[in-house]
């Protein structure tokens, strides 16, 4: 009797234990890469850097929880950075999804042929690493060696000041344009394929146009791939760092240091004021993740 | 995520399928005039798309030195092998170096990863335990945040820890991959029959042997999709190994191409666009031989 209770029990315990030794390589592993240096950063960030007046000793560190996060708020430069993204944000997005959405409707429209190789070609891209595709777009920018302005001049008689002030962050914004569009493109067209072939065909015989069927039908129904593709766009603006640190050195002084919050952060560890770095990653976490919560939220609302 | 999650259950519309009953009624269905609307703007969109690329590999293939000389988008001369040669010869050897290194790094967190990936996202598809709700949505809230946001807390406990400039600091993170997991759960609940795991239990195999031996099986083309996927993702990483690791020597090919980029003609340009040619080569050969591997991943709510 009592055998048989240890042995019911036991074989409870193993079944309730076996999900989570499942998980706990990952766990164990998220806690030490999420979770543990956030809190490390939050930690650091309540401290201060007191330098002594001739600079001869190392500088101590003294807990003050509020300096560097009053720092950060009153940090010209790393206000002009967020604005910088939010603007950066507000115009490249929505560009870059119309263009992924209208690609995705072309290719999906029965005018198209050629369909595998079209997919293909805007998505190629993407397989360029975000940086090297930067570093191949500086040569293509670069006043020395730009093919384009080559062609352009030779042309046409004009070049393009790609690093002037007014168009550096668009010369920033096409790159990114260029690398993710294909991406997004993909999902969009992945949505537009689950759409019931019977519900179009109901429409064509209703008498629609193919342009009607993609505004009525189409785009509505790939509703929630493109709250999708936009959250992540959104998401993507705000940690922008690869393209234009990777730009700064051919820009002629147009992009900054601190041209970018991340950037901003990263020049704080380049001048070894760890604790200023971590206030600032801390304050953008959050950031990034009250958007991400709000647009979560927002999207699953939508949805009922 | 919801959405995502419908429509990835939803049967796609087989491409094919819409394509060939759809070719000769397409004939009859659509005007001469939208075909070559329709097709203009994809030729149009291709352009922006490959143009980049062409010229990359063009001005490969130009002999040492001239790689910005004559028309950008056409052959003159040939001097890829050379060219090769000359990128293998800066710093003796150091880029062949970096190109073992991110096979290294990608290769290596890619298939740990992999593994600890499909476990967690199987125990959450898979096992009902109290608690599951809340392991799954701290992993979504995960995807959301960019990875790059945890960089530099990363980097500050790294260096307190005195894990810089260590293979461990690049490896651990890289492992982690809370897509993955998402990625992982999504293909086992929709792959993985529960009778087939009842009947792997009746025989009398553990918990984990029935994981291994019947579920692993079962959702190999989706463990190449996650593999893929953290693969380029590790591969294009550039934050994390350029604060993360000092030393040349232990470099991935993207930071060293920026290095060389940035380093203002100390390495001819020349040399530097070689480079990011030869970086892109193993990207542009998964992606064009394991498309449909991609577009499993996207079809099932890619998104990072």
């Amino acid at each position: 009797m009592s055998a048989i209770t240890t042995g019911a029990t036991s074989a409870r315990t193993l079944r309730w234990r076996t999900p989570w030794l499942f998980l706990l390589p990952f766990l164990v592993l998220f806690v030490a890469i999420y979770v543990a240096p956030i809190l490390f950063a939050f930690t650091q960030s309540l401290f201060t850097l007191q330098r002594d007046g001739l600079g001869l000793t190392a500088p101590t560190l003294a807990f003050d929880p509020f300096a560097n996060y009053a720092r950060v708020f009153g940090d010209a430069e790393f206000q002009a950075s967020l604005g910088r993204v939010l603007l950066f944000g507000i115009v490249q997005v929505p560009i870059m999804l119309g263009l992924a959405l209208l690609i995705a409707l072309l290719i999906d429209s029965k005018s198209a042929r050629g369909r595998g190789f079209f997919r293909m070609a805007s998505f190629l891209p993407f397989a360029i690493p975000g940086v090297v595709a930067a570093v191949m777009w500086s040569f293509l920018y670069s006043p020395v060696t730009s093919p384009i302005n080559g062609f352009l001049e030779s042309a046409f008689g004009f070049s393009i000041p790609f690093f002037s002030d007014g168009l550096a962050l668009w010369s920033v914004a096409n790159v990114v344009t260029w690398v993710w569009t294909g991406y997004n493109m993909l999902i969009i067209y992945s949505a537009l394929q689950t759409i019931p072939a019977e519900t179009l065909e109901a429409a064509k015989i209703d008498g629609a146009s193919a342009t009607r069927i993609a505004w009525s039908i189409k785009i509505p129904m790939v509703r929630p791939a493109l709250i999708l593709t936009t959250v992540f766009s959104i998401i993507g603006s705000a940690q922008l760092f690869n393209e234009p640190t990777v730009l700064k050195s051919i820009s002629g002084g147009a992009i900054t240091s601190t041209y970018t919050p991340l950037m901003a952060a990263q020049s704080s560890v380049a001048a070894q004021n760890y604790p200023y770095a971590a206030a600032q990653s801390v304050v953008l976490a959050v950031l990034v993740g009250v958007a991400s919560f709000v647009f979560f939220k927002l999207t699953s609302r939508g949805e009922q | 995520m919801t959405p995502t999650l419908a429509s990835a259950t939803r049967p796609p519309r087989n491409d094919r399928a819409s394509d060939a009953p759809g070719r000769g009624r397409a004939q009859r269905d659509t005007t001469l005039g939208s075909r070559i609307g329709v097709m203009s703007v994809l030729v149009l969109a291709t352009i922006y798309f490959l143009l980049p690329i062409w010229w990359l590999i063009v001005a490969s293939t130009k002999p040492a030195g001239r790689q910005f000389s004559g028309n950008g988008l056409w052959f003159e001369g040939f001097g890829l092998f050379e060219n090769i040669a000359l990128v293998f010869e800066v710093n003796d050897g150091v880029f062949g170096q970096w190109m073992l290194n991110s096979v290294f790094y990608a290769g290596t967190s890619a298939l740990i990863g992999t593994v600890i990936s499909a476990m967690a996202g199987y125990a959450i598809a898979k096992y009902e335990f109290r608690g599951r709700g809340v392991v799954f949505g701290i992993i979504l809230a995960a995807v959301l945040i960019p990875k790059i946001m945890f960089t530099l807390p990363l980097f500050l406990m790294f260096n307190q820890v005195g894990l810089l400039n260590t293979p461990i600091a690049m490896l651990l993170p890289s492992i982690v991959s809370p897509f993955g997991v998402y990625l992982a759960r999504v293909f086992a609940a929709q792959s993985v029959p529960d009778e087939l795991i009842e009947a792997g239990r009746l025989d009398g195999a553990g918990e984990f042997r029935v994981f291994r031996s019947v579920s692993m099986r079962i959702m190999a083309p989706a463990l190449v999709t996650i593999f893929l996927f953290q693969f380029v993702e590790v591969w294009n990483n550039y934050l994390l190994p350029a604060m993360v690791l000092n030393d040349t020597s232990l470099q991935p090919v993207v930071v060293g191409l920026v290095g060389w980029s940035g380093s203002n003609g100390v390495v001819p340009a020349g040399t530097v666009v070689v480079g990011a040619f030869l970086s892109v080569i193993p990207l542009l050969i998964a992606f064009l031989f394991l498309q449909r591997f991609w577009r499993a991943g996207l079809t099932a709510g890619a998104i990072k």
